[in-house]
């Protein structure tokens, strides 16, 4: 499993940036499916809802139904559109891996879950730590808010600190672990179903078997996701934590 | 063994393309949702609130406006059977009344048929007994001159005759 990925180092002069284009381009594939989903379900709105209306009316309930599991709504509102989106794309991202896992070109890995990439969900958990912290010192006050890392007693400050990156780095590999782990194995089985009859014939059962595993734990992972940003964003804004 | 492999980022570069083109290519999704999705999903959502609430308010001022309509047809049904009621006494009492006028009337009507029936039997009896005595003073005046073949004045003879007949009805 060890592809070589496809990157392209651009020099900028005083710093160069890497990117891995495979993790790009499933990147913006994602985003592409999301936003059509998301638009087409949307178009034609009606107060008396039909078909796709429901189901996106059914994901913002359901989205809602997490913020208001953690804080009052009045201050959990504005993290509604964050949640929404979060969830729709790590869903997709993660279920994007499925179809044609592991596609390489040239030994190069093309086609994978974008949250198979530790460098996207590391990302994604760090946006939530500094939207979390930013969060936390608009609604609270700086002082009030850096008073938290010494409550309830002082010596907990180094504590409190290492929480911080704890559930960052958590919050994000726990992600990218899940998703890896089903592409690794999915990327066995299909070796396997590559080697010959027998092994095609022995790899179907556990080939769907896991693959329906892997959508049940790509909808669960970003339902973990986003209730643990919403959980790390309520820890911030409310005064009560 | 080498399980640099295990270590992430262990081939010694850091992706910061990745991290940038993530968060651009996330936080340009999340606004053009915002704009082209879920703000127009939240708009209708809201505005069903809305309508809910408006359309929850309305029922409650019907059944409030019914209610107070029920209230005063009732009062009114109360008040057209109390009127019924005593538009039906007075009307019996003027009949009562009225009926006693028209049986007074009738009766002083017959009265006064009666009596004047009465009155005129009365002078047609007297007529005709006058008629009959004349008649019959006129015949015994006959009889007599036949019987007795005399001259006598016809006024005397009546004269005598109507005393004689007189007296006979004085003795009857």
């Amino acid at each position: 499993m060890n592809h070589e990925s496809p990157e392209l180092t651009l020099d900028l002069g005083a710093f160069s940036l890497t990117f891995n284009l495979s993790t790009v381009l499933m990147l913006v594939i994602t985003a592409v499916v999301v936003f059509l989903i998301a638009f087409i379900a949307t178009r034609n709105l009606k107060l008396k809802p039909t078909g796709m209306q429901n189901f996106m009316e059914w994901v913002m309930d359901f989205v809602k139904g997490i913020i208001k599991s953690n804080m009052d709504w009045k201050t959990g509102g504005r993290f509604h559109i964050l949640g929404i989106t979060l969830i729709m794309f790590i869903a997709v991202a993660n279920l994007l891996g499925l179809p044609f896992s592991g596609i390489v070109i040239n030994d190069q890995l093309w086609w994978k879950s974008p949250t198979a990439d530790p460098t996207v969900t590391l990302t994604l958990a760090s946006m939530v730590t500094v939207l979390a912290t930013w969060y936390g010192i608009k609604l609270q006050g700086s002082k009030h808010y850096f008073g938290t890392f010494f409550q309830p007693m002082s010596f907990m400050f180094p504590l409190k600190i290492i929480e911080e990156f704890a559930n960052t780095l958590t919050l994000g590999l726990r992600l990218y672990g899940n998703i890896y782990a089903g592409e690794i194995l999915l990327g066995l089985l299909a070796g396997l179903a590559g080697s010959g009859v027998v092994g095609f014939v022995g790899a179907i059962i556990p080939t769907m078997a896991w693959q329906g595993f892997s959508i049940f734990i790509g909808f669960i992972q970003a339902f973990i996701f986003t209730m643990l940003t919403m959980v790390y964003l309520s820890h911030k804004v409310s005064a009560d934590h | 063994m080498n399980l640099d492999y295990l270590v992430l980022g262990s081939d010694g570069h850091f992706n910061g393309g990745d991290v940038l083109a993530t968060l651009v290519i996330f936080l340009i999704l999340m606004f053009l949702l915002k704009k082209f999705a879920w703000g127009p999903l939240m708009g209708v959502m809201q505005q069903r609130e809305e309508l809910v609430k408006s359309e929850i308010d309305a029922a409650e001022n019907a059944r409030k406006e019914s209610a107070k309509l029920l209230e005063e047809q009732k009062s009114l049904l109360k008040d057209a059977r109390t009127e019924a009621q005593t538009i039906v006494e007075s009307a019996k009492k003027q009949g009562e009344l009225q009926r006693d006028e028209i049986i007074t009337a009738a009766r002083a009507e017959a009265n006064r048929l009666k009596e004047s029936a009465v009155r005129e039997i009365e002078t047609e009896k007297e007529k005709a007994i006058a008629a009959v005595r004349a008649e019959v003073v006129s015949l015994s005046v006959l009889a007599a001159s036949k019987v007795l073949e005399k001259e006598i004045s016809e006024e005397d003879n009546s004269a005598l005759i109507k005393e004689t007949i007189a007296k006979a009805g004085e003795a009857k």
